[in-house]
């Protein structure tokens, strides 16, 4: 199983969980799981035209998707996707 | 080493700049305070110099005192500079994803970084330096802008004044974003006093994960001690794509290279503007976007 790390600010939309076990393959079926159980993610995590929005960092280990296949990206067994902000400031 | 009357000098007394040429109405004025034209390059130096001299005139900070707090840019770097012209060492919890413009500035003025999560923001930071003044209280001074009341009384003492004599006393709207709170909260609170019918508009993220650095989406962060809410005459949401896409516009039909949350007030400048027929309505331009260059070189819209 994969892990998906949820950052603070998001916690509140996950009944305070700060992880999600996951045996999707892809980053992208990663997230659409996520937001199937917690349905408030989505309108903070995808933009009307249902992808991912600006500002918000997925990395899976220490590599940002935006560099490997983004939605695309394939996860592993014991993969960790983790939600970061994009900036560091605020939130 | 400068006294801190010779600093104080060098704080506050911004330009007011006038952008009624962006007004969709002609018996409606637009005002905005441009704060990064004082020492430490951003409004946060008032809250800074306020909580330091504060703290250094009620002997909470003495000789080899370390202030600390928890900061992402602005104040960090604030507290940085006045720490460095006073001889006071610095300590400052940060969020380890803080953008290489900001490391690099606090680590040149010699503050020491304790680095946090990358998944709590500045809400973590916080939390890490409420557990590093609990093992050692006696070395530092926690300065807490969040619940640190000089935050919001440098805003009443000097920037709400400044707004009233600026715009000549016909101050009739003013709007800000939500960050630690203390700038919305110290002007509101002035300016209603001496007028009460002034409209005191509060911005906000439109969503938990924004990209307005300095700016809290308060329905899922912490909520700062100094907050007012019986301020807030209405809450308007700003989102950080629109406000990001208003940086390039702003900056050609302006001159001014602005900041991605100073591009956010002036966004909501604008749509305040369009629900009243007339009025003198203000904000704050909290720094320019030369601090932003890590986050903007991706973001904004092709040049």
């Amino acid at each position: 199983m994969a892990t998906i790390i949820i950052p603070t600010p998001l916690r509140k939309f996950t009944q305070s969980q700060f992880t999600f076990e996951t045996t999707a393959k892809t980053v992208g079926e990663a997230i659409n799981e996520l937001i199937n159980c917690y349905p408030e993610l989505k309108n903070q995590i995808l933009d009307e035209q249902n992808n991912f929005r600006p500002f918000i960092n997925f990395f899976v280990g220490d590599s940002d998707i935006r560099t490997l296949n983004k939605e695309q990206t394939p996860l592993g067994e014991n993969d960790v996707l983790s939600i970061i902000p994009a900036i560091a400031g605020g939130l | 080493m400068p006294s801190l009357q010779a600093i104080e000098k060098l704080i506050g007394n911004t330009p007011i700049f006038d952008f009624s040429f962006l007004s969709p109405s002609s018996s409606v004025q637009l005002w905005a305070k441009l704060e990064w034209l004082q020492i430490g390059g951003s409004v946060k130096v008032r809250p800074a110099f306020f909580i330091l001299k504060e703290a250094i005139l009620s002997n909470k900070i003495q000789k080899d005192t370390i202030l600390l707090d928890a900061s992402s840019g602005n104040t960090g770097i604030a507290y940085a500079t006045l720490g460095r012209a006073l001889n006071i060492p610095v300590t400052l919890c940060v969020p380890e994803n803080i953008s290489i413009e900001r490391k690099f500035i606090l680590q040149t003025l010699g503050a020491e970084l304790r680095y946090t999560s990358k998944f709590e923001g500045t809400d973590g930071a916080q939390e890490v330096a409420q557990q590093i003044y609990e093992k050692e209280p006696q070395k530092y001074y926690l300065a807490n802008q969040y619940a640190n009341e000089a935050n919001w009384r440098a805003h009443y003492v000097t920037t709400g004044p400044e707004i009233w004599q600026q715009t000549s006393q016909s101050v009739t709207h003013f709007v800000c974003g939500l960050g630690t709170t203390g700038s919305f909260t110290g002007i509101a609170r002035y300016l209603k006093q001496q007028n009460s019918s002034i409209q005191t508009i509060a911005l906000q993220p439109s969503h938990a994960m924004h990209g307005l650095e300095g700016w809290k989406h308060l329905e899922t962060a912490i909520v700062p001690s100094i907050f007012d809410p019986t301020l807030v005459d209405e809450y308007i949401s700003i989102d950080t794509q629109e406000a990001y896409a208003a940086i390039k516009t702003f900056a050609r039909k302006s001159g001014l290279f602005l900041s991605p949350s100073s591009a956010a007030n002036l966004v909501g400048l604008l749509k305040v503007a369009r629900q009243v027929s007339k009025g003198v309505l203000v904000t704050l331009l909290p720094d320019s976007g030369e601090r932003y260059f890590e986050v903007l070189k991706d973001t904004l819209p092709s040049l």
